[in-house]
């Protein structure tokens, strides 16, 4: 049997060796001030607990059964999960083993079950009542159209934008639009600001984004404030989040369709705060708690009529005094 | 030139007005543009109307250093020095006329002269626009071209969105100054004489 040895954590009781009650005091009062961190810990199905010994760290321990030692080995970057990210995420409670293999139970892991394909996304939720309301089949639908899709076929998985272990369904639970714009264009810059991620599927390097939105005005602006797929996708207003990823000769250029009373924006990504803050704060206070600003987009009625008003009341004034004057002619 | 004409608009304050109404016209006319943008309804591009706000703006930002600065180093400052005591009434005189007196024939009650280029209301207008309403729109609009400076959130507000309702709402009122403003140069023997002195220079005191 192997024994599994980890760098314990700063704060997690087998370092409590110190004999100190005050750095003990110390300790409980920060588990009692921290009860986030805590509440994310419990979160996590206690099955994981043997995966995440390794999986967490930099380093790892294990008991080497040829040498009949004890070894300390770097642990891959690239397999170190952030746990308290993780549960923060959709699948929190998920087990490792709902996904990976059953057999990465044992160590060392089977050099062949890289090769076992992981579950899909599809594989959980497609046809399933329970999640019929996220509509993944209509997704999977929307995405077969995409240009990921169509570059790059089934090789293009969820994941590659979708890390399923930090994914969080932003776009219905954050009240921020400003959290929803970056959690979702952190997924294209995932790739589109990676080359090494990119070249998993394209041979070329990524393209250069700022040279290509040189004719965008503002353009730091929009990449903070609007999310790549505002202009990058065809909106479907069934789903939550548009999945139909558009070439860029397709993406929206033309502004007006974001600038202009009737702002696309609002079909896309103030549907989520709109539905959101009129819902919980009242049609009232949504107008008034306004965080964002679109040239076009917002025209308030109230100040539309009263520059109507003055203005008209104006030219009213002119005429009147013009005819005054023509008549004393 | 005659005797009834003085020389009451120096060159650089004919070459001032001039740039002023040119940016000024450009950027009411790109501003409605972009205030109430429409895919069906573009009287000009989006972008390049853009382009042409920004470019209108600082060109614009620039000529009222020019204004101010000239003010301040020439005598032009004479007629934007206005005094209190006394201004309501005399307001009260200048609308009189307008609004009556100019029917009856009645003479002008502040007639133009070196020494008062603007009549009351005149002077209280041009006060107010140049040194509340244009600085307005200029730090506003500055403050746009660079939203990075902008206080992000003022309680629960968008600092670019109480910005841009002072720069529109800054803007509406200049547009509105501009139809009387036009309007009331036009009051004269001859509808086109106040824009005739505007490009030579000389102010006919003959129609008083």
């Amino acid at each position: 049997m192997l024994k599994f040895k980890s760098r314990t954590s700063a704060f997690s009781f087998n370092s409590l060796d110190m004999r100190s009650s005050f750095q003990l005091l110390l300790i409980i009062l920060f588990l009692a001030i921290s009860p986030k961190s805590q509440a994310q810990e419990k979160a996590l199905a206690p099955e994981n607990d043997l995966c995440l010994k390794c999986h967490t760290h930099q380093t790892f321990t294990f008991h080497n059964n040829l040498t009949k030692k004890e070894d300390k080995r770097m642990m891959n970057p690239l397999y170190i999960l952030d746990k308290n990210h993780f549960a923060t995420g959709v699948h929190a409670k998920f087990k490792c083993t709902d996904c990976h293999s059953a057999d990465y139970t044992t160590y060392p892991h089977n050099a062949e079950l890289k090769l076992e394909p992981l579950s899909t996304c599809l594989d959980c939720h497609g046809g399933d009542a329970k999640y019929a309301a996220y509509q993944f089949e209509k997704i999977d639908e929307e995405f077969q159209k995409s240009v990921h899709f169509q570059k790059s076929g089934e090789s293009f998985t969820c994941s590659k934008c979708h890390n399923q272990h930090y994914y969080q369904a932003k776009s219905r639970t954050s009240s921020e639009v400003g959290d929803i714009v970056s959690f979702s264009n952190d997924m294209c810059m995932s790739c589109h600001s990676n080359n090494t991620k990119f070249q998993l599927i394209n041979d070329t390097l990524k393209p250069a984004l700022a040279t290509i939105h040189e004719w965008l005005p503002n353009q730091e602006l929009h990449f903070k404030k609007v999310r790549c797929i505002e202009c990058h996708t065809q909106v479907v207003d069934s789903l939550s989040v548009s999945h139909n990823i558009l070439p860029k000769e397709k993406a929206l250029k033309n502004c007006v369709e974001c600038h202009s009373k009737n702002s696309m924006l609002e079909a896309s990504l103030y549907k989520y705060k709109n539905i959101q803050s009129r819902s919980e704060q009242g049609k009232l206070n949504s107008i008034i708690s306004n965080k964002s600003y679109v040239i076009g987009a917002y025209q308030n009625v109230w100040l539309n009529n009263l520059s109507i008003l003055i203005f008209v009341l104006t030219m009213i004034g002119i005429c009147i005094h013009l005819i005054a004057r023509i008549i004393k002619k | 030139m005659s005797e009834n004409k003085i020389y009451l608009y120096p060159v650089w304050v004919r070459i001032w007005h001039g740039l002023n109404a040119l940016c000024i016209l450009t950027l009411i006319i790109t501003g409605i543009n972009l205030q109430f943008s429409n895919p069906g309804f573009e009287l000009i591009n989006f972008n390049l109307a853009i382009n042409l706000h920004n470019i209108a703006g600082i060109l614009l930002s620039v000529n009222y250093l020019f204004f101010f600065f000239g003010n301040i180093l020439s005598s032009n400052n004479k007629y934007y020095r206005l005094k209190m005591k006394g201004l309501f009434k005399k307001m009260t005189v200048q609308a009189d006329y307008y609004t009556s007196g100019m029917f009856k024939d009645e003479p002008h009650p502040f007639p133009i002269s070196e020494k008062r280029k603007f009549n009351p209301m005149q002077k209280v207008m041009y006060v107010v626009v140049m040194y509340i309403f244009v600085p307005g729109v200029i730090i506003t609009g500055l403050a746009l071209l660079f939203p990075e400076t902008i206080i992000q959130e003022v309680y629960t507000v968008s600092g670019i969105f109480i910005t841009a309702v002072f720069h529109a709402s800054l803007g509406f009122l200049i547009s509105i100054f501009l139809i009387d403003h036009l309007y009331v140069c036009t009051i004269g023997k001859h509808p086109l004489k106040n824009f005739k002195s505007m490009i030579n220079g000389y102010h006919d005191l003959s129609e008083h």
